[in-house]
């Protein structure tokens, strides 16, 4: 039966011009497939490895998703806050160990600028379990002092000492700007491939600080005219944040401390399992993915009829060659396996040349994808999926063999030993 | 095997689907070994019965033998296997294969015959170079060439070495020199015959063409013989 094959491979190789774009409409479809799963698999593994470490997430009563959405992944905005003086009733808990006060709203040239304390630094995590690093600097000690993520030093072209000037809101900058008030950075983290990347850390008296004059939302004329001094004089605490992260005493309290936090009397609360939440997330999100899956598996199928069609439209002009290898001796179930080897072969090379594309494409885009989007690369080399893709398609291909099989084994019978051309 | 019919017709009857009779032929004989001419005009029925015999077309009626073996008793898969191992087949025109070189056009038989591989002592190419070299295609060039840029003298030697290659006891020859002139259709002829009985290959040789029965054992019309064609 090699003999056979290598036929089917020169009988390929003839019509090269046409095998080709076969074989290329193969390869693109499967390319399509691979890149939607891997892209599924890469963000959930990037949204999966932001945060690690924290057992819940407090903040003013939405719903879970937005939560976590705008506290951990600086998307969307937060409806309300939670005031300074429940954060403290929160943060003494005897079932909790630490907490991480955050405070969201403003930013500096498209980037988040986020307050917090130096507990951030010691307690948040991501991936599995990495703390975050300062390659340069130190943390910030004073006010007006910012820790900039990775993306924000790269992006923006800054380094220690740079003076960053904040955005009230999320404007692009201008006439909301606190232009008064300058922030010096004094730290740059390492790399994550999570958000915090993208983020700007000042303190929360930083924060504060600077809203000084803007209680109303916008600038109050006056503002201008409140001096360095007497803002120090004032007690810089923070009113109200947007959330907080918290680490339990022993998880196993996990559901228990949830449930009191949200229904304890006073100013309701919202906590939520950042792993819950996300796997809601996932929930939502998955509709979408079967509908792009079934969509690139409806494209892989018709690779698979150009394949069919191909073949079938050679025939004609093989009837000749068809009748020339019956008469050398080539038995029915030659030609049956020549024509369904050309479909295979068409399918095999078109599905590697896929799975070639993808990983081409994700060594290129790569790196692109994990700094803009957190996408997570590692894991996304070649997997069982691309395997099984490569068997299925080769497999459908070969089944597929078996109509212009049928196809040209009727008319080698009807032909004889020679073509009336 | 020890029958001394190459090709032993009786009785045999066979149309198209929804066509009249076209073959009915009481007998017709081929010695082993023997080289015989068979004229019949265009439409007269020569490749239908080229391809009864092969085994590719089954009669409605009647037997044919070929090398002692009933075609129409044999199941589709020893009649398959028969012809590729005991037939040699030259076309009119186009005989080759367009994608393979000249020798692995020779040696397509020994891609689907195991008997023709193991009789040219598994060196099918080998012995394809000796056989073109002996119908006078030598160069190593054009071995590797493909087919397509041979002439069609070329082309009809290089069929010729497919049929003999494996050494196949039944050659069958439907209009081979029909495309070639005058002196290129003798020399073939001659060439053809050579190397039959240095073969010791029986030759089934049809044309239209009478003037080249000289050339052979034998002739028979086969107008005389089909009575098909005699009643109507």
């Amino acid at each position: 039966m090699t003999g056979i094959l290598g036929l089917a491979w020169r009988s390929l190789m003839n019509r090269r011009g046409s095998a080709l774009l076969t074989i290329l409409a193969v390869a693109l479809s499967v390319a399509l497939f691979l890149g939607v799963d891997k892209a599924r698999n890469g963000a959930r593994a990037g949204f999966d490895n932001t945060i690690a470490g924290t057992d819940l997430i407090v903040g003013a009563p939405t719903g879970q998703i937005n939560l976590l959405l705008y506290s951990v992944f600086r998307l969307g905005n937060a409806t309300a806050e939670i005031s300074w003086d429940t954060y403290q009733d929160v943060a003494a808990r005897d079932d909790i160990a630490w907490t991480v006060p955050v405070s969201l709203g403003d930013s500096h040239r498209g980037f988040r600028v986020m307050g917090t304390d130096q507990s951030y630094f010691e307690h948040y995590k991501y991936g599995d379990g990495q703390p975050l690093r300062v390659v340069e600097g130190e943390r910030f000690a004073d006010i007006y002092e910012a820790v900039i993520g990775a993306a924000v030093a790269r992006e923006l072209g800054y380094g220690i000492g740079s003076e960053i000037v904040l955005t009230h809101g999320l404007g692009a900058g201008g006439l909301t700007d606190h232009e008064n008030r300058p922030f010096i950075v004094k730290a740059v983290l390492a790399p994550t491939g999570t958000p915090v990347d993208q983020t700007i850390h000042i303190p929360l008296e930083g924060m504060t600080a600077i809203h000084v004059g803007w209680e109303s939302g916008t600038k109050n004329p006056m503002a201008d005219t409140i001096t360095e001094e007497m803002i120090r004089s004032f007690d810089l605490t923070p009113k109200s944040i947007t959330a907080v992260f918290v680490g339990l005493e022993r998880r196993g309290t996990i559901l228990s401390t949830q449930r009191a936090l949200n229904t304890r009397p006073g100013e309701p609360l919202l906590a939520i399992i950042p792993g819950v939440a996300l796997g809601e997330l996932w929930q939502v999100t998955s509709v979408v993915e079967r509908a792009l899956i079934a969509v690139s598996i409806f494209v892989i199928a018709v690779g698979l009829v150009s394949v069919l069609t191909s073949i079938l439209t050679s025939l004609n002009e093989r009837r000749r060659e068809m009748s020339i290898l019956r008469a050398t001796g080539a038995r029915p179930g030659h030609i049956f396996f020549l024509m369904v080897a050309e479909a295979g072969l068409l399918g095999f090379i078109g599905a590697v040349t896929g799975i070639v594309l993808v990983q081409v494409g994700l060594i290129l885009l790569g790196p692109v994808l994990a700094s803009s989007y957190g996408v997570q690369l590692s894991g996304l080399g070649l997997s069982l999926t691309d395997l099984w893709t490569l068997l299925a398609v080769t497999g459908a291909a070969l089944l597929i063999g078996v109509v212009p099989a049928i196809t040209a084994l009727r008319r080698s019978l009807a032909d004889g030993l020679t073509v009336k051309l | 095997m020890t029958d001394s019919k190459a090709v032993s017709i009786r009785n045999l009857e066979f149309a198209w689907p929804d066509s009249p009779v076209l073959l009915d032929i009481a007998s017709f004989e081929l010695k082993r070994g023997e080289r015989l001419f068979l004229r019949g005009p265009s439409g007269s029925g020569k490749s239908t019965l080229l391809g009864l015999i092969a085994g590719v077309l089954e009669p409605q009626a009647g037997h044919v033998e070929v090398l002692g073996e009933d075609m129409a008793a044999l199941p589709g898969s020893k009649r398959d296997r028969l012809r590729a191992d005991c037939l040699g087949v030259i076309f009119q025109m186009f005989n080759l294969v367009p994608y393979l070189s000249v020798v692995q056009n020779v040696t397509l038989p020994c891609r689907f015959s195991a008997g023709r591989r193991e009789a040219v002592g598994g060196h099918p190419v080998e012995e394809a170079k000796r056989l073109l070299a002996r119908l006078g295609l030598t160069d190593a060039n054009l071995l590797e060439r493909s087919v397509t840029e041979l002439s069609v003298g070329q082309q009809q030697r290089v069929a010729v070495a497919r049929a003999l290659i494996g050494g196949p006891q039944l050659l069958i020859a439907d209009e081979p020199t029909s495309a070639l002139d005058a002196d290129a259709r003798d020399r073939f002829i001659e060439l053809l015959n050579e190397e039959a009985s240095r073969s010791g290959a029986a030759l089934l040789f049809v044309s239209h063409d009478g003037a080249l029965a000289s050339h052979f054992d034998r002739g028979v019309d086969l107008a005389e013989i089909n009575q098909a064609r005699a009643m109507t």
